[in-house]
């Protein structure tokens, strides 16, 4: 294997695992409350606008943008919860779908109206030069962004199957009304899922940020990726999605290598098609 | 049981006039704006974005499938017309037929894995659809790239449909737009009709039936892309470009989803009230704020979506239905 591929498929890995962050979140809500958030990119892209926004009005770096961007998009989820999705989430499935899609155009618009269609970027040196190990160079905001989110998926896995919050949030899941006749609060528990989901969004949107362009639409890809990685990695499972997010990130790097950098998203759709053919209840899903 | 059937025909009487009123306004419509070329254009507009929302509604409101890569359809439809054109030196409208055998089979493509899944699949493998098939286009210079193509400048015979007036596009797409509605119309009282009403009611309770569900959900999807490529290549014949934005872009598949729902999904002149009211709006507040009112024009969409999902599923058509029977009799909702 030529030290260029091997390059090429370790900032893959990297990369998959800020993948992997996002997804995790939308396979969070999606398996515990059997909804899909189609505003799930566009919660990406407005921790990335947070990130922009930390960056020109404080020159603050990731240091302070992920925090910030953590805790409004934990605002936005638990928001977003209590005024729309636990209206919608009984309701017919065109109501379902239209509600987070609805919120979804919303924000990407509202960022369109307020920040233009520019493609904005943080500067490349905001975390100093590329490290170098074994002569693979790596880029600091990715080396840090992959970092960052493994361990953060680490910590969403802990809390979802170590505490008891996590384990009242299963319970929920399983049988609500079950779980309300124990002393649960279904919406409470519900609300925090959308608060640490959210929440996990927005530290990957502001990780994202540090190198990848943001744009008012970027969410539309950003959202396609995360749709991938959880239909491959099986909706609602943690692991799934980090197992299903490094594979995607992977294939995306080389294909950008092999075939030439517009394709990669190209790539990562048919892969989604392939999926949804053959293996819908993805890689460890249940049949 | 004489006041429920006294009822009946008082609704139906109701209808009747309802609908010899409308249909006389629609069918005048033109020549009493005829001195305002720009009410003229606007009323076929709306006719043209009707045709797409109700070809949606086939799919979206009857089977219940939540379409969001309309787009696609559209703009195989469109992108078929200016080909012939454009390679073949045909009339835009030749490429009508192999733009509707494409779409269909887009849609099987689509379909034939998701239909079995729960309907958050279709939707994402909509939209991956949609998007791919944009990134794709922007890359091909067989279709352009992201230039676009442009149609016949000068009309070299009426088959062209180019004209400089909007009056003969009207008429088009009000014939086209009555075809449409009369085929949903069939399907909705036909046997298939019962059956996705049953799926959208309770998948598993009509599958226990002995309901074919997936190959219903199937046919109302094929039937929808059709449908929604013809209104492509309609779009192409008046407006003569056609670029991967204003193709294939997503907001082509938002503006017949809002439409269709804001009208009310699911009911046979939903869609057309839904552009009636929103492409209006849409001219105006384009006209008013200028590029920069695009954007707010979506995030008012945004607003409208949501309002719709959380007190309106069925929309304003089904609100009124709903708010006239309660009148026509208080009481006994439930029988009419």
């Amino acid at each position: 294997m030529s030290l260029t591929l091997l390059q090429v498929i370790v900032s893959g890995l990297l990369l998959g695992a800020v993948y992997a962050l996002f997804a995790s979140g939308l396979t969070l809500i999606w398996g515990m409350m059997n909804v899909v958030n189609f505003a799930h990119g566009d919660f990406v892209m407005l921790a990335m606008y947070a990130a922009f926004v930390v960056w020109t009005a404080f020159g603050g770096g990731p240091a302070a943008s992920v925090p910030i961007a953590a805790m409004l998009l934990a605002t936005v989820g638990v928001l977003s919860y209590f005024l729309l999705v636990r209206h919608i989430m009984r309701g017919p499935m065109l109501a379902q779908i239209l509600g987070t899609f609805g919120l979804a155009l919303f924000l990407r618009y509202s960022a369109f109206w307020l920040f233009g269609s520019d493609f904005r970027t943080l500067p490349d040196t905001i975390l100093g030069a590329p490290f170098e190990f074994w002569g693979l160079r790596v880029d600091a905001p990715r080396l840090l962004a992959g970092a960052i989110g493994l361990l953060v998926i680490l910590g969403l896995h802990l809390i979802l199957t170590r505490t008891s919050l996590g384990s009242k949030m299963l319970a929920v899941s399983e049988d609500a009304v079950a779980a309300q006749i124990v002393g649960i609060r279904p919406e409470y528990m519900q609300a925090a899922a959308w608060a640490l989901a959210a929440g996990a969004t927005g530290i990957a949107g502001a990780l994202i940020a540090t190198f990848f362009y943001t744009s008012p639409t970027v969410g539309e890809t950003l959202a396609i990726i995360a749709f991938v990685t959880v239909s491959l990695g099986g909706f609602g499972s943690v692991p799934g999605a980090l197992v299903a997010g490094l594979l995607i990130g992977v294939v995306e790097s080389v294909s950008a290598y092999v075939i030439g950098p517009v394709y990669k998203d190209v790539i990562v759709y048919i892969l989604f098609v392939l999926v949804l053919w053959f293996r819908p209840q993805g890689l460890m899903g249940k049949a | 049981m004489q006041p429920i059937s006294k009822d009946h025909s008082r609704i139906r009487g109701a209808h009747l006039v309802l609908l010899v009123v409308l249909a006389a306004v629609v069918l005048l419509y033109p020549l009493l704006t005829a001195k305002f070329p720009v009410y003229q254009r606007l009323g076929a507009l709306v006719l043209l974005y009707a045709i797409g929302a109700s070809a949606w509604n086939i799919v979206g409101g009857y089977a219940g499938q939540v379409s969001i890569g309309h787009a696609v359809f559209f703009g195989v439809g469109a992108y078929s017309a200016v080909l012939a054109y454009h390679h073949l030196g045909l009339p835009p409208i030749a490429g009508v037929p192999l733009g509707v055998l494409v779409s269909v089979l887009i849609a099987a493509i689509i379909g034939v894995p998701t239909v079995r899944l729960a309907g958050h699949y279709f939707s994402m493998a909509t939209i991956a659809v949609a998007e791919l098939t944009r990134v794709m286009t922007t890359t091909s210079d067989f279709l352009g790239g992201a230039q676009g193509l442009t149609g016949p400048t000068v009309p070299r015979s009426v088959l062209d449909l180019s004209f400089t007036s909007s009056l003969p596009y009207y008429y088009i797409f009000l014939a086209v737009l009555a075809g449409v509605l009369w085929l949903t119309w069939r399907m909705e009282t036909s046997r298939m009709g019962f059956y996705l009403r049953a799926i959208k009611d309770n998948e598993r309770a009509a599958r226990s039936l002995g309901v074919m569900a997936g190959r219903y959900k199937l046919y109302a999807f094929m039937l929808s892309a059709a449908l929604t490529s013809l209104a492509g290549g309609l779009y192409l014949t008046m407006f003569g470009f056609i670029d991967p934005d204003s193709g294939l872009g997503i907001l082509i598949s938002v503006k017949m989803l809002i439409m269709a729902a804001l009208g009310g999904a699911g009911l046979l002149f939903g869609p057309l009230i839904g552009a009636a009211i929103l492409v209006p709006l849409e001219e105006i507040s384009n006209s008013v704020l200028g590029g920069r009112g695009a954007g707010l024009t979506f995030v008012v969409y945004g607003a409208i979506i949501m309002i719709i999902a959380r007190f309106l599923p069925a929309g304003l058509l089904g609100l009124l239905t709903r708010l006239f029977k309660k009148s026509a009799a208080p009481g006994d909702r439930d029988a009419a």
